[in-house]
């Protein structure tokens, strides 16, 4: 019996449902104290004196510092993450890159509001808030850029002293002969589409839990991150410590999303001050500070030409568009070069320019989250897509099956270099296939009909198609260690960490099916940077692919382990050797056997040794699965909805994805990641929006003003599968985790403009709030 | 400045001395270690920290610890049964992929109690209803919806079979 395929229950489950979790925020350590940031209440001041003396003088306060408390002790933090880019493509894009370092605490000078500028450590957290209405900050303010149009002007402030214009990173590409294509086509479109800045907002803020133990010199960290060998790398440089010193766990984690992919300036003050107090020091972030200050996503506004001619074709697409980044960019172009890279989706459109501006602001940094630039890309696209249509007087289908790439052009090279230095190439799928797939589901035909008869009843309903592709499953590597213990259970070991992704479970499936042992017998472990020599971490829709298969691989080579030590034990050649069910026995001969247990006995080192010459003693198998470049998933989303014209309120009747991951672990787990994908995808599409006033402040700081979408809001979404296996990778996966957030945005504006037409309503900013759209009806109803 | 506050968690008598400021949340998560009990906002609106107070559904993070002195309280530590079984609405919960990352199921474990209670064979909407305030970033809710119609469907089986 095989395991994967299968809906195998979660072993993350009873934990989780009984209370027995642990969260960073769950775990005390005797003597530990809480920590609590001051944070900047201005988007761009001078710190022009902080008084700390009155709330270290507090009782029940240990420590309060701030930057120059630590100077030359802790380091920045660096410029840019690992997320830097191949030489190839340097060559290819020409980037200007500014590096933009970032204090950990503020320190003559703050650039956003939410910016840590002081730490108070003390007995609990009620006596630290005491503490902090202590400290007094004069500020003197400076005005603000809160808009990167502004930012980028001739005369302007410069945010970050060291950089000679705001604009931190640029890059320009093309294919084709977009101006020829211009002159050759019938016609051109010209329009701005944006899309807001929204938060990644995990129900689980971040946290972190630092002791020290003096006595080795070892440093404990828990972070509720999505990269412990990240974090871990960090802490040891700007603390100066030697790495295997530090051990960093993200114990049970609450989302992320990508909120949690990177290294805060909290996960390195947090243990400095572990040590340097010789105490556990404990920061849990709240709500507010959450929507404050941690990484924020998605602000990008694009200017669009598109060429094209009568019958749908699009012949070419010229866009420049702008990244708001806010203080400071850590992840350099990952956002704003997969927008560039995935901007023509399942379409093959040969002439192609775009150039992005990623510029810095007074507003909180941001971060890649859930679809990394997918989202904005595929709004863009799709938007593209119904406005030629409409211009045109099209059915919208029409205009995608006019332009999507064909299945017999696959493997489909469209003309870039991805952002791991390799040539984008989509490995395998049928997208029109697909797209058919989706329109049957969501019985296409038969709702044009019946929508022509209940809109002149006077009803706005209205259909919206959206689709995408996807690069998932990036390198560089994961790995996994698996190990048969002395009882003959099993256990894999992996780098990158779950968050709600059901690691435990889908892994020890592909483990369990190598060694024909029921998954209960498998026990799979991450999060830890102890447990393995390198890891990466689980974001951008890479666990199943890179993660899975290493698990893959690593058991086959254990499994040829075990067959050969049996077969000295048995005195037959393994390849008359079976193993199943925790035994291994001659294919011939099944009563006679050895277990895994007694594997495991006869693999230790000593006279009685029984492993193989030639092989190392030890049951144990490692393997780093380096994928040759990311493998592509696709997908269709089709939305129904019905607005109500008075109120302005998008009422989302129907949901339909149909979708290909390559092969699937655990379906109820795959459509589990489409259904709670989509419903952020809603949340973006209707709701969601950080609102920064033109003085940088945020006025979205609560769960009352930044909206979260409910169940009331969130439909059943109905699925189907495609199944093209990947060819690069042994198992034919592709990554899931975020193409159910791609499309909603797209999917369901087109069909809001869909149930308004013939009102020429053009909606190409987000999010649809009510007050927008009622706004937009009664223009486009008195024009 | 604290205060003696006497209280029912769980079934167990528990007496403590409290500063009347100390929110419910925190002092059933620190003091008590129940740590079941999650926040997400800490403002009531994500329903995270969801409790039972003498059988009814509160927000811990909007209560402080004194109003509940001679109160009975309920965590999602209360819910597995004597012998460590998941009760029928925490194993529709794994039967139906209604969790993903769990940190948002406890408050909606408590919610779902609470409401069962009151409304045991509610209809789609009455559950949607039920369930919208409580947040969750993972699953898109669905899955949720069909774990408390496995509960409730299950429940009314049980009555039919006992007439
Ligand atoms: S933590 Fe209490 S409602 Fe969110
Ligand atoms: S399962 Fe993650 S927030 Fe609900």
């Amino acid at each position: 019996m095989t395991f994967t395929g299968k809906n195998i229950k979660r072993k993350e489950d009873y934990r989780l449902l009984s209370g027995n979790s642990q969260f960073v925020a769950d775990m005390q350590e005797p003597g530990m104290a809480e920590a609590l940031f001051v944070r900047s209440e201005h988007a761009h001041a001078k710190l022009n004196k902080i008084d700390i003396s009155k709330a270290e003088n507090m009782g029940g306060v240990y420590s309060v510092i701030i930057a120059e408390h630590f100077n030359g002790e802790v380091d920045q933090l660096p410029p840019h993450s690992e997320f830097t880019l191949p030489q190839n493509l340097i060559d290819e894009i020409n980037p200007i890159i500014q590096p933009c370092p970032e204090d950990i605490l503020a320190k003559d000078r703050v650039i956003y509001v939410g910016q840590p500028i002081a730490i108070i450590v003390a007995d609990n957290r009620y006596i630290a808030e005491d503490a902090a209405e202590l400290i007094e900050i004069e500020y003197e303010s400076l005005p603000s850029i809160t808009d990167p149009y502004k930012a980028m002007e001739q005369d302007v402030d410069i945010i970050h002293e060291q950089m000679s214009s705001n604009i931190q990173a640029q890059f320009d590409l093309s294919t084709g002969n977009y101006d020829q294509a211009l002159k050759d086509s019938d016609n051109v479109l010209k329009e701005r589409i944006k899309t807001p800045r929204v938060a990644a907002n995990p129900i689980e803020t971040r946290g972190i839990l630092s002791t020290y133990d003096s006595r080795n010199g070892k440093l404990q960290v828990w972070s509720s991150t999505q990269v412990t060998f990240m974090v871990r790398k960090y802490i040891s440089k700007l603390l100066g410590l030697v790495e295997h010193n530090v051990r960093v766990v993200a114990p049970d984690v609450g989302g992320g999303f990508g909120s949690k992919c990177a290294v805060y300036p909290e996960e390195i003050i947090i243990p400095y001050l572990s040590m340097k107090l010789d105490r556990p020091v404990r920061w849990i972030e709240d709500r507010m500070e959450h929507l404050l200050s941690t990484r924020q996503s998605r602000d990008q506004t694009h200017d669009v030409k598109v060429s094209y001619n009568n019958d749908g074709t699009i012949t070419g697409i010229q866009d420049y568009f702008v990244l708001d980044n806010g203080a400071y960019n850590p992840l350099v172009l990952t956002c704003s070069y997969n927008t560039a890279a995935h901007l023509r989706g399942v379409y093959d459109i040969p002439n192609f320019v775009i150039g992005g501006n990623c510029v810095v602001t007074n507003k909180a940094p941001t971060i890649a989250y859930r679809g990394a630039g997918r989202p904005e890309a595929v709004f863009v696209m799709d938007r593209i897509i119904h406005l030629v249509a409409t211009s045109l007087e099209l059915d919208p289908v029409e205009v995608m099956m006019k332009n999507m790439i064909k299945p017999e052009q696959l493997p489909y090279d469209s003309g870039l270099i991805y952002r791991d230095g390799e040539k984008v190439i989509y490995d395998s799928g049928d997208y029109p296939d697909g797209l058919k797939q989706a329109l049957e589901l969501a019985n296409y035909d038969k709702f044009r009909k019946e929508q022509k008869k209940v809109k002149s009843d006077g009803s706005y309903v209205g259909i919206g198609i959206s689709s995408y592709v996807e690069g998932t499953g990036i390198g560089p590597h994961e790995g996994a260690i698996v190990r048969l213990d002395s009882s003959g259970h099993v256990m894999a070991f992996v780098g990158s960490a779950p968050h709600g992704q059901s690691h435990e479970t889908t892994l020890s499936q592909i483990c369990a099916d190598e060694f024909g042992l029921d998954p209960e017998k498998v026990t799979v472990k991450a999060g830890d940077t102890d447990l393995i020599p390198y890891g990466v971490g689980t974001f951008a829709s890479r666990g199943a692919v890179t993660a899975g298969n290493a698990v893959h691989v690593a058991s086959k080579k254990l499994q040829e382990k075990l067959l050969a030590i049996a077969g000295e034990i048995l005195e037959i050649s393994p390849s008359d050797l079976e193993m199943n069910d925790g035994k291994v026995f001659p294919r011939a001969m099944q009563n006679k056997y050895v277990t895994l247990e007694d594997l495991a006995l006869a693999a230790k080192p000593g006279p009685k040794c029984k492993v193989p010459e030639g092989m190392e003693p030890g049951v144990e198998a490692t393997h780093y699965f380096v994928p040759p470049t990311v493998t592509y998933s696709s997908g269709y989303h089709v939305a129904i909805v019905e607005v109500d014209e008075e109120t302005g309120f998008v009422d989302i009747l129907k949901y339909y994805v149909v979708h290909d991951a390559g092969k699937v672990l655990n379906p109820k787990i795959v459509d589990g990641q489409i259904q709670g994908g989509v419903a952020q995808g809603i949340g973006a599409a209707l709701y969601e929006e950080l609102v920064y006033d033109d003085n940088g402040q945020l006025l979205t700081g609560t769960y009352m003003d930044y909206l979260i979408p409910t169940a009331m809001e969130i439909p059943d979404v109905e699925m189907d599968h495609q199944e093209f296996l990947s060819t690069r990778n042994p198992m034919g996966v592709k990554g899931v985790g975020e193409g159910g957030t791609i499309s909603p945005p797209a999917a369901i504006t087109n069909a809001v403009c869909d149930a308004l037409n013939p009102l020429d309503i053009k909606l190409n900013d987000l999010p649809i709030s009510p007050s927008k759209l009622r706004q937009r009806i009664k223009v486009a109803k008195t024009s | 400045m604290t205060e003696t506050i006497s209280v029912l968690v769980n079934g167990k008598k528990i007496t403590s001395e409290v500063e009347p400021r100390l929110l419910l949340s925190d002092y059933l998560r620190e003091k008590l270690d129940l740590t079941g009990t999650h926040l997400g906002c800490e403002h009531g609106v994500c329903g995270a920290c969801t409790i039972l107070v003498n059988g009814r559904t509160v927000r811990s993070c909007l209560m402080l610890a004194v109003q509940v002195d001679g109160c009975e309280v309920d965590t999602v530590e209360s819910l597995t049964e004597g012998d460590g079984m998941l009760s029928p609405l925490q194993q529709a919960f794994a039967d139906n992929h209604a969790l993903q990352c769990g940190f948002c199921t406890p408050g909606f474990l408590m919610t779902i109690t609470g409401f069962l209670e009151n409304n045991p064979d509610p209809n789609d909407e009455e559950i949607k209803q039920a369930i919208s305030g409580n947040l969750c970033r993972c699953t898109g809710y669905t899955n949720i919806l069909k774990a408390v119609k496995q509960v409730s469907k299950s429940r009314k089986l049980k009555e039919v079979v006992k007439e």
